[in-house]
C-alpha cells in the first residue's frame, strides 16, 4: 500500500525509534540531565545539549492539537488515500508529532479529541505510527 | 545599536512577464528581471559588484547566484545563493543591505526567477514541495506544504473563531487588487461564494485560498544612500530589517498561531524607529488566505485574534487601516515559487515612488514587507521609506 511513497531514510539518530515502532513501542527521548522529553530523535538534548538522552516508551496517547483533511494528493502515490486527515498530535508526555488518522471520518475530527496510536506495519522493516480516536480523555 | 537604517536604498526594480511564460528558463527570468531593474536604475551592469538570488526548483544550479552572474556577463565580488524558503525575499534585501553597509559591495542586485508553471508540471511542483518535508517524520504521512499552513489556520479558527468566509475575503480583496495591476495572472473578479465553492485542497483551504503556480522573476538594485541620491529614480530607503527562525518542523513549533513574524517585525520596527500604526501600505507573503490574517496580528496591525474581523471590515484595501498586497499578491498576481515574495517588495517600491497608478495609496511614505516560509518556520521583515530618517 505504500508503493512509491516517500519512506523514512533511517540513520543512526533514528534507528532505535524505528526499531521501537516495529515491535509496537513509540519511543520518546528523555534527557537524564535536565529531564526534557523530546521528539524527534537526536544525539543530544535539544534543551541542555547533554548527550545522556535515553529512549523510553510513550503511552501512545494524546490529543489532536490541529488537523487538516487532504483532498489533493501531494503526489500520485497518495491519490488512492484521499481524503485523509493529517493530524498534529500532542502526546500525553508533551511533544507533538505529525501523523494521519485511521478509522475516523473527516467530518468527525475535532481539535482536542483524544487519540491513541495504531502501529501500521507497511513492510517487515517499517512500521508507521498512526492514530485513531480514543474513548476517554488522556491523562498521565 | 549598529544598523543599516537609512544607509542603503533600492534604486531600481524590474519584473518579467508573469503567469504562463513558456520556453524561458529560471536563469532567463533572473537575468531579464535584472536587466530591467538596471535599466530602471540607470546603472550599467559593469557597476554591479554583488548579486544575491535564490535557488530554482527547476534549474539544476546549486550556485544560482554564480550562474545568474555568468549569464549576465558580470563577475561580482560578493555573491550569495540564499534559501530560507519563502522568507528569502526580504532576507535577501537585508543581506544585500548589510553587505553594502559593511563595505563588501557597492551595488548589489537582488533577484529571483523561476519557471514553476512551465518548467515543472503542477503535479511535479507539488511533489517537489512535499519532498521538502522531513523524510522521516513528515513526508511519509503525505504532508503537503499547504497542509503545514492549513494546520495553523485550523488552529487559529479554533482558538479565535476565525471563519472560512473571513479567509475567503482575503482572496476576494487580493483579486480586486490584481485587477488593477497590469499583467496579473488572474484577471476575473471572484466572490466569497466562489472561494468556498472551489475545490477543497487541504482543509480549511480551497483552491482559491491557495497561492498560484506561476513563471516569473523580479529584481531590485541596491546601493549606498549617498550614491542613491545622484541616480535617476527617487530612492527608496531601507529603514529596518528583522528575521526569525523558530523551528524546522511544524511539530516543533511552540505555537501554531503566534509566529516568528512577531519577532522579526518587532526587530524591524525597532531598527526603523517606527511602529505598525505608521505604515501606509504593506506587502505580506500571501501563500494562503489564512496566512494574511495571522500576519495582520503578528505584524502588529491588530490584536491577536482580530485578523479575521479586520479583513471582514474592509481594512486591508484602499481606504482601510492597512492596504495589503495592492499588486494582487501570490494569490492573484503570481507565485513562481521562491520569487513570489519579491513582487511584494517591487510593489512597495512602486508605492513609495508614487508610481502605482490605479493602485496608488495616496501619499505613501512608509511600507512594510514581510516574507515567510515553511509553515512559519522562517520569517523576514523589512521596512522601507521615502526618506532616510537617519
Amino acid at each position: 500500500m505504500s508503493a512509491g511513497k516517500p519512506l523514512p531514510r533511517i540513520d543512526d539518530d533514528t534507528r532505535e525509534y524505528w526499531a521501537g515502532l516495529a515491535r509496537g513501542e513509540l519511543l520518546l527521548q528523555h534527557c537524564r540531565d535536565c529531564g526534557h522529553v523530546q521528539f524527534y530523535q537526536r544525539a543530544l538534548c535539544g534543551r541542555c545539549l547533554g548527550a545522556r538522552v535515553e529512549h523510553r516508551p510513550a503511552s501512545g496517547r494524546g490529543s489532536i492539537y490541529s488537523f487538516s483533511t487532504v483532498h489533493r494528493a501531494p503526489s500520485p502515490e497518495f491519490k488512492a488515500d484521499v481524503p485523509y486527515t493529517v493530524v498534529l498530535v500532542e502526546l500525553a508526555e508533551g511533544p507533538r508529532m505529525i501523523s494521519t488518522l485511521v478509522d475516523t471520518p473527516p467530518e468527525a475530527v475535532r481539535i482536542g479529541q483524544p487519540v491513541e496510536i495504531v502501529y501500521d506495519r507497511v513492510s517487515p522493516e517499517l512500521t508507521l505510527p498512526r492514530f485513531r480516536r480514543a474513548a476517554a480523555p488522556t491523562t498521565i | 545599536m549598529r544598523s543599516y537604517k537609512g544607509q542603503v536604498a533600492i534604486v531600481g526594480v524590474g519584473e518579467t512577464p508573469v503567469g504562463k511564460v513558456p520556453g524561458r528558463s529560471a536563469l532567463w527570468f533572473n537575468a531579464e528581471a535584472t536587466r530591467l531593474a538596471l535599466e530602471d536604475a540607470g546603472i550599467d551592469k559593469s557597476q554591479v559588484d554583488g548579486l544575491v538570488t535564490a535557488p530554482s526548483f527547476v534549474a539544476p544550479f546549486a550556485r544560482m547566484s554564480v550562474a545568474v552572474s555568468e549569464y549576465l556577463g558580470i563577475r561580482p565580488t560578493f555573491s550569495n545563493t540564499l534559501n530560507v524558503s519563502g522568507a528569502t525575499a526580504a532576507a535577501s534585501v537585508s543581506v544585500a543591505a548589510a553587505a553594502i553597509h559593511a563595505g563588501l559591495a557597492d551595488t548589489v542586485v537582488v533577484c529571483c526567477g523561476d519557471n514553476m508553471l512551465s518548467g515543472l508540471t503542477r503535479d511535479l511542483a507539488v511533489k517537489a514541495l512535499v519532498e521538502s518535508r522531513d523524510p522521516q517524520y513528515e513526508a511519509p504521512f503525505g504532508l503537503l506544504v499547504a497542509t503545514t499552513f492549513a494546520l495553523t489556520a485550523q488552529r487559529h479558527m479554533a482558538e479565535y473563531g476565525t471563519t472560512p468566509e473571513q479567509l475567503a475575503r482575503v482572496a476576494v480583496v487580493t483579486r480586486q487588487h490584481a485587477l488593477r495591476k497590469p499583467g496579473a495572472q488572474m484577471t476575473t473578479p471572484i466572490t466569497v461564494a466562489d472561494v468556498l465553492a472551489s475545490k477543497p485542497i487541504t482543509t480549511p483551504y480551497h483552491m482559491l485560498d491557495c497561492a498560484l503556480v506561476s513563471d516569473g522573476g523580479a529584481a531590485l538594485v541596491l546601493t549606498a544612500a549617498e550614491r542613491a541620491r545622484d541616480l535617476r529614480r527617487k530612492p527608496v530607503y531601507l529603514l529596518g530589517g528583522g528575521e526569525s527562525y523558530t523551528q524546522e518542523h511544524i511539530f516543533c513549533a511552540e505555537s501554531l498561531t503566534t509566529t516568528g513574524a512577531a519577532i522579526s517585525s518587532r526587530r524591524a520596527y525597532a531598527m526603523a524607529g517606527v511602529g505598525p500604526g505608521d505604515m501606509d501600505v504593506a506587502g505580506v507573503y500571501d501563500c494562503f488566505t489564512g496566512t494574511v490574517i495571522m500576519m495582520l496580528e503578528d505584524l502588529g496591525f491588530c490584536k491577536k485574534g482580530e485578523g479575521g474581523p479586520v479583513v471582514e471590515a474592509g481594512e486591508i484595501t484602499h481606504g482601510g487601516r492597512i492596504p495589503i498586497n495592492t499588486h494582487g499578491g501570490m494569490l492573484s498576481y503570481a507565485h513562481p515559487g521562491l520569487p513570489g515574495g519579491y513582487f511584494h517588495i517591487v510593489e512597495m517600491v512602486r508605492q513609495l515612488r508614487g508610481e502605482a497608478g490605479a493602485r496608488q495609496v495616496a501619499g505613501a511614505e512608509l511600507a512594510l514587507c514581510h516574507s515567510l516560509g515553511g509553515g512559519f518556520a522562517t520569517n523576514a521583515t523589512i521596512i522601507l521609506g521615502t526618506e532616510p530618517r537617519a
